[in-house]
């Protein structure tokens, strides 16, 4: 054993995804039948509940704006995280390029996500 | 005694470096009754087929830790083992996994071994007493805390399990990690924030996936993957809290 104590820059990696697992696993299986199932058939909610104008004004509120923004980006970060660490399971040694896919698309995604829903709300 | 002598087909994988360029499998066919474990077995064929059969063993009631082995392939304590559980088909035992082989069943520690110094495995007191101020005093709730992670015996079976392990042996591992939190619970001790050095490092605690096949094998009933998924929170605290906490967060 190597006695390399450098310190590993994975806690911040490790709470995002932490943070998103979470709120997929509470929020993920709701969304997907509200969004994909229930809304699209017409059960419980009409058709209507998804429109573009209600779209709109939900995300030109601050709630509706932070939720599309946390869902968005907390989900992406520990989908990155899981493939990085899985990557490593099934032996291939995910080096820095694959650091920089599987965190960097999380990145960019919540740059790009909160640039285009800051403008809604001013 | 009216039970029929049965006898077992072992698989034993050998390596005796003289002699062997890599480990192979010898069967050795035992006779055995139902109160048999597994070493009792392998000290059958040591002493009536094979004398330079190597392993290690110690108590045979599971408290030493010495003869950890590859039992069908799942990391087991031969002496908690029982061939009757494996009769008539037979059974392979192998040296541990993860681990490089000294000689057949034996394997090199050393890496275990340093991993445990490095944790500093013993209670570190918060200050210095005096023998007239008497021992440490700890109530049942604060022994209750990490009583569990105290039945550890370092028989490596959880590093046998552990896939990381297997990938990467710097990872510290389950076993240290259990231990090195033992210490750090406990209300006498007061190294923390040393050992959290181990912890945070690049080849600490976030190399674990959080498979928990350690805390299945682990022939003691501790739980070594709750010691490293605690430590990962720790960790994570330690990383943010040291910029306002100047000492860092180890008591």
């Amino acid at each position: 054993m190597s006695a390399n104590l450098k310190r590993s820059n994975q806690p911040i990696f490790w709470l995002l995804f932490g943070a998103g697992g979470m709120l997929s696993a509470l929020l993920g299986p709701m969304l997907v039948f509200i969004t994909g199932i229930a809304i699209p058939l017409g059960l419980i909610f009409s058709p209507e509940t998804m429109s573009y104008s209600h779209m709109h004004a939900f995300a030109h509120h601050w709630i509706g704006a932070g939720f599309i923004w946390v869902i968005v980006s907390l989900f992406l970060w520990h989908a990155g995280h899981r493939i990085f660490h899985s990557l490593h399971d099934v032996g291939i040694h995910a080096g820095t390029l694959a650091r920089i896919i599987c965190y960097g698309i999380p990145l960019l995604a919540t740059v790009l996500a909160a640039r285009s829903l800051i403008p809604s709300l001013i | 005694m009216s039970e029929i002598e049965k006898i077992i087909p072992i698989e034993v994988l050998r390596y005796r470096p003289e002699q062997d360029t890599e480990p192979v499998l010898q069967t050795f066919q035992v006779p055995f009754t139902d109160d048999m474990s597994v070493l009792q077995g392998l000290q059958y064929i040591k002493d009536y087929l094979d004398g330079s059969l190597s392993f290690r063993w110690s108590c045979r009631m599971a408290i030493c830790g010495s003869c950890g082995m590859m039992v069908n392939g799942i990391p087991s304590l031969s002496c908690k083992t029982f061939l009757r559980d494996y009769y008539p088909v037979g059974l392979r035992i192998e040296a541990l996994a993860h681990f490089p082989i000294e000689r057949d069943l034996v394997i090199v520690m050393d890496d275990f071994i340093e991993k445990l110094e490095s944790i500093k495995p013993y209670i570190i007191p918060k200050k210095p007493r005096t023998l007239i101020e008497g021992e440490y005093l700890q109530t049942p709730t604060e022994r209750d805390a990490y009583e569990q992670f105290s039945s550890c015996i370092n028989c490596m079976l959880c590093y046998a399990a552990c896939p990381q392990y297997g990938l990467n042996s710097k990872f510290i591992g389950p076993g240290i990690m259990a231990l090195l939190h033992r210490y750090n619970i406990d209300s006498r001790d007061g190294g923390k924030a040393q050992r959290m050095e181990m912890v945070n490092a690049e080849d600490g605690v976030f190399d674990c996936t959080a498979v928990g096949y350690c805390s299945k094998v682990c022939p003691k009933h501790v739980d070594p993957g709750n010691a490293v998924n605690l430590n990962k929170m720790e960790s994570a605290k330690d990383y943010f809290l040291r910029f306002v906490m100047p000492k860092g967060t180890g008591k």
